[in-house]
């Protein structure tokens, strides 16, 4: 017993020693700035390791900086834990969040207008250097709010091999929606029962259809909203149109599968060759490289009166409740992370549209895309991106368009009544802001 | 609620140390439930805070728009056909479970396992997997019917089956967790009992009508109360599979509350639909409490 | 009530008689094919898991034999997310909670079966509003206390909205009111003090409560996943589900072998000690309720 109580009693002393010590030791160094960030995860691969490794190589560019990357789940719960966490008192000090969240974040005055911080002319230049279709989520009132980071388009990826399979030219995918209609009609293969094996193309329409609704309706002459996100446009004669070419697809020419058509099943649903042309994000493309068993083609988006797609992804945001110091610092990390040949890495490696024209004359990016030509052509269809759906009350304004474009998929309400509705709501939604 | 017959201590030690022993929980409920409860009411009488507009009274306005929401009101009804469709079920798959697994069908190890793996994958995990069942086309549904030259249906994506989709992964995560407890019961019977009943030529359905299943009432009602927490409170497999679609066709309560309270960041009339939500629950507990636990016999 | 003739069995599992009947004979066969493909069908998820997880993308969905077996899903699912990090959060936060609850829930528990103080129904009836007021609803509000307490982001801050745990204080309560007066007070005459009466009489008595509450708790906070989501930011606090929540909330689409090779990878251990100790656990489980 004795022996016990004097080996305990000698552990205890060093315990306090070495507690002593570890809590000296930090009055000794000099506190760097730290800026905890929050970033979702929208697409496959490592990314969180990819966030890692670039904290690790910024801080060993500048060692008075500590950047803390927080994985914050998807976009969905990275909005609600950063908003949650600036009710709650504590935000982080910048965050990469959807670019349709700008007038969200303005609205609980959450975050700073990057005006403050772009003082020198390298600082001009850089901003300039984004591409203006992403920059039109992330401006508003004259002030910038976001800077485009990790963004896409939507585009048509198609089955080169069922093309050839039905008399078509595999190199000439539809240009417009009558040839799109057109091929899908001759895609579109049924077995002996009747039942369809292979659809023509289909565009999801699960959780966020208002996005790839967006490509339709843009390329039928108007967008979604207004310039201040103070004014929806659902129940015009050209969104009607759209959605009515949408449902005529399931009802009218059998070519698009009945129903909601899940987001994320149909890359898997274009690999198992049951649909032979899909809607879906440029994000995919690494994806459906890697797996395709077939030859497959990406295209821009058809044209009704025009071509279109909307951007989607996410910016950079800074939050206000930091210190002048941590929005320098973080400010240093975006300008950083956003440089040229960053910007091409992080699209090669994610699928994202790398956000500057800069970025895609970097040597690797031009290796890139000689190797893999479809990497290109969401950068081709950049001039014709039009903004995403943003509006004030964003995430509600959208939700009435998701439920009027379901309940029209599904059958229970017509196109003009549904979109009726969802105009109904929006408006009334939007009053207090206009 | 006073005892017949009083413990013999001494009166005044009684009350000290039964208040320190309820110390450390009516602190931690005071201040994780009773305390953000009473906020929460508060706050439903409350506009939204926004930056620009700081929150003002309101009264009654946010339970004015309740009333004319009709999500809310799709969502409510969803929720209510949701839960008279789980509890009941995964209560009688659970005995029906219990009973088989109680010794009078061969193979009981792999049944007892294979009918409580549900309740060790997490519901964020599995709904993916449920999802893959539920892909048309090829998911493994679609896969099992073509056999029969059935199938061709779009079940997530359809507005009269989405709902009974998701009620039926509710069912299949919870039955199996209700087994355990029906089973437990059932060992604990007294064997008296059936030998009794057989000496008596009593028929097996009449016995466990008469005999069985009013002794399980305890486990019964335990088990009911985690049914109707959890059919309300299970929200995780909408989230992964359908999120409230085809048009709120899958939205249930909690996830409305959600959506208004961390989507819309509407903190006022979320507080107001947890109101509701709280309502409910408290009438259910009223009925479980008042009414069956007068009809439980204890052994 | 129509009589039939029965003949007493024994239990092949336990011993204990059952009844017989000769109509059964037929039917029991129904019933072994009923309970079978109620078995096959419940198990059937975690069995496709398995298939997906040793198999690659393309092979996942559909069901030929001969498909190459791979781990390459479960190397990548590794690497996607710190797994074993996450695993032992959860195994942490699990142990807390169920300590923690059953300590308080049993003291609370005596205090509300055993004593009269004044104001004691209406303590209880406050306890009682928890069944109804779950911190699952309450999230912006506790989010708020959390921050204000300091402990946001870390697993004591997941636990705590739910140590306190009504339904337990309830069960246990039920089941000491059960207890007979006369063990009470025998241990009364041995010398023993509240506090030494609830560990050598009350506790012991109240196992099979225990065992169902803890299986109750254990699968809740285990499962949990929209506060853990909200409540934590970093690896070392974040639980299980939410590190699986990677996989499902993806731009590109669903890939079945790699979220069942994560869903392998975090709930493995548990399935394993469940298929190891499913005896023992559940005879356990049984056997203190013989009693």
């Amino acid at each position: 017993m004795g022996r016990t109580m004097r080996f305990l009693r000698v552990l205890a002393r060093a315990a306090t020693a070495l507690f002593v010590a570890l809590c000296a030791a930090p009055a000794f160094a000099q506190a760097p700035v730290e800026v905890p960030f929050y970033y979702p995860v929208a697409v496959g691969g490592p990314i969180t390791k990819i966030i890692d490794g670039y904290a690790a190589d910024f801080e060993k560019d500048h060692p008075s900086i500590k950047l803390k990357p927080i994985y914050s789940g998807s976009y969905q719960e990275s909005i609600a834990k950063a908003l949650t966490a600036v009710k709650g008192g504590d935000p982080p000090v910048t965050s990469i969040l959807l670019s349709t969240d700008m007038y969200t974040l303005i609205d609980e005055d959450a975050i700073v207008p990057f005006d403050g911080l772009i003082k020198t002319d390298a600082d001009r230049k850089w901003l300039a250097s984004f591409y203006p279709a992403f920059m039109e989520n992330s401006q508003t009132g004259g002030k910038t709010w976001g800077i485009p980071f990790q963004r896409s388009t939507v585009v048509l990826y198609y089955n080169k091999d069922a093309f050839k399979a039905a008399g078509l030219d595999p190199n000439h995918p539809p240009g417009t929606w009558k040839e799109m209609t057109a091929d899908a009609e001759k895609l579109t293969k049924r077995d002996a029962s009747g039942k369809v094996t292979q659809w023509g193309v289909q565009i999801p329409s699960s959780g966020f259809p208002y996005w790839l609704f967006q490509g339709l309706v843009i390329e039928n002459g108007i967008n979604l909203m207004n310039a201040a996100g103070t004014e929806v446009y659902y129940d015009k004669p050209e969104t009607v149109g759209a959605l009515q070419y949408w449902v005529d697809l399931v009802n009218k020419y059998k070519v698009h599968p009945p129903g909601i058509v899940d987001w994320g099943t149909t890359p898997k649903d274009f690999l198992e060759g049951r649909v032979a042309m899909m809607w879906t994000t440029t994000g995919n493309l690494t994806n459906i490289r890697k797996n395709a068993k077939f030859d497959f083609g990406v295209a821009m988006l058809p044209a009704n009166k025009r071509r279109g797609s909307p951007t989607g992804g996410g910016n950079f945001y800074i939050f206000k409740k930091s210190t002048p110091a941590q929005r320098e610092a973080a400010f240093e990390f975006i300008k950083w992370v956003t440089q040229p040949e960053r910007a091409a890495q992080w699209g090669i490696e994610t699928g994202y549209v790398a956000v500057r024209a800069d970025a895609w004359d970097t040597p690797e990016m031009k290796k890139y895309v000689e190797g893999f030509p479809a990497a290109a052509v969401a950068r081709d269809q950049l001039p014709f991106a039009k903004a995403e759906l943003s509006t004030h009350d964003n995430q509600r304004v959208t939700k009435a368009l998701n439920d009027g474009l379901q309940a029209a998929l599904t059958g229970s309400k017509s196109p003009a009544a549904a979109m009726k509705e969802a105009q109904r709501e929006a408006d009334r939604l939007l009053r207090p802001y206009r | 609620m006073r005892e017949s017959g009083s413990v013999r201590r001494s009166r005044g030690a009684d009350p000290v140390i039964a208040w320190l022993l309820l110390l450390p929980a009516v602190a931690l409920l005071a201040l994780f439930t009773h305390y953000p409860a009473v906020a929460n009411l508060v706050h439903s009488f409350y506009s939204t805070p926004r930056a620009n507009h700081p929150s003002t009274f309101i009264g009654l306005d946010n339970y004015r728009n309740l009333v004319e929401d009709p999500v809310f009101w799709k969502a409510l009804v969803n929720n209510l056909w949701y839960a008279f469709g789980t509890i009941p079920v995964s209560i009688a798959l659970a005995l029906l479970m219990a009973v088989w697994v109680n010794g009078r069908v061969k193979g009981r190890g792999f049944l007892r396992l294979a009918y409580f793996t549900p309740t060790i994958l997490p519901m964020i995990a599995v709904a993916n997997i449920w999802l893959f069942f539920y892909t048309p086309e090829y998911g493994l549904l679609e896969q099992f019917l073509g056999w029969f030259g059935l199938g061709g249906h779009n079940w997530l994506g359809s507005r009269d089956t989405a709902l009974p989709a998701v009620m039926v992964v509710a069912i299949w995560k919870e039955a199996g967790f209700f087994m355990i407890f029906y089973l437990a019961a059932l060992q604990s019977m007294s064997p008296q009992l059936a030998e009794a009943a057989a000496i008596e030529g009593a028929s097996r359905f009449y016995f466990f009508r008469r005999v069985t299943f009013p002794l399980l009432m305890p486990t019964t009602l335990f088990v009911l109360v985690n049914a109707v927490i959890n059919a309300f409170r299970m929200v995780d497999h909408i989230v992964v599979m359908t999120r409230g679609g085809p048009d709120n066709a899958t939205e249930l309560l909690l996830y409305y509350i959600y959506e208004i309270g961390f989507r819309f960041f509407d903190s006022g009339y979320a507080a107001a639909l947890t109101m509701v939500l709280l309502a409910i629950l408290a009438a259910a507990a009223l009925l479980q409490f008042g009414f069956l636990e007068r009809r439980t016999h204890y052994q | 009530m129509s009589t039939l003739r029965a003949s007493v069995n024994v239990t092949p599992a336990t011993g204990r008689p059952f009844l017989l009947y000769e109509s059964d004979r037929a039917s029991r066969a129904l019933e072994t094919l009923g309970a079978w493909i109620l078995g096959v069908l419940w198990i059937l998820p975690l069995l496709y898991a398995f298939w997906a997880a040793f198999h690659s993308s393309a092979d996942s969905t559909h069901f030929t034999l001969s498909a190459p077996w791979t781990l390459a899903n479960f190397v990548h699912a590794w690497h996607a997310a710190p797994f074993a990090r996450y695993f032992l959060n959860t195994v942490m936060l699990v142990t807390m909670v169920l300590g923690a609850q059953l300590v308080l829930v049993t003291l609370a528990a005596y205090a509300f079966a055993r004593f009269e103080f004044r104001g004691r129904g209406v303590v209880f009836a406050l306890v009682l509003v928890q069944l109804m007021v779950m911190p699952d609803v309450l999230i912006v509000e506790n989010y708020r206390t959390m921050t204000a307490l300091g402990i946001k982001d870390t697993i004591l801050s997941i636990g705590l909205p739910y140590m306190a745990s009504a339904f337990g204080i309830f069960l246990l309560r039920q089941t000491f009111k059960t207890v007979p007066r006369e063990l009470d007070e025998a241990a009364r005459v041995e010398g023993c003090g509240p506090l030494a009466t609830l560990w050598k009489v009350y506790v012991p008595l109240a196992r099979p409560t225990y065992l169902a509450y803890a299986l109750v708790s254990v699968s809740y906070h285990w499962n949990n996943f929209l506060w853990p989501l909200i409540i934590t930011n970093s690896v070392e606090s974040r639980p299980v589900t939410v590190g699986l929540q990677v996989f499902s909330a993806t731009d590109q689409g669903l890939d079945w072998s790699i979220i069942s090779a994560a869903t392998l990878l975090s709930t493995g251990p548990l399935l394993i000690a469940f298929l190891l100790f499913q005896k023992q656990f559940v005879q356990s489980f049984m056997r203190a309720g013989i009693r």
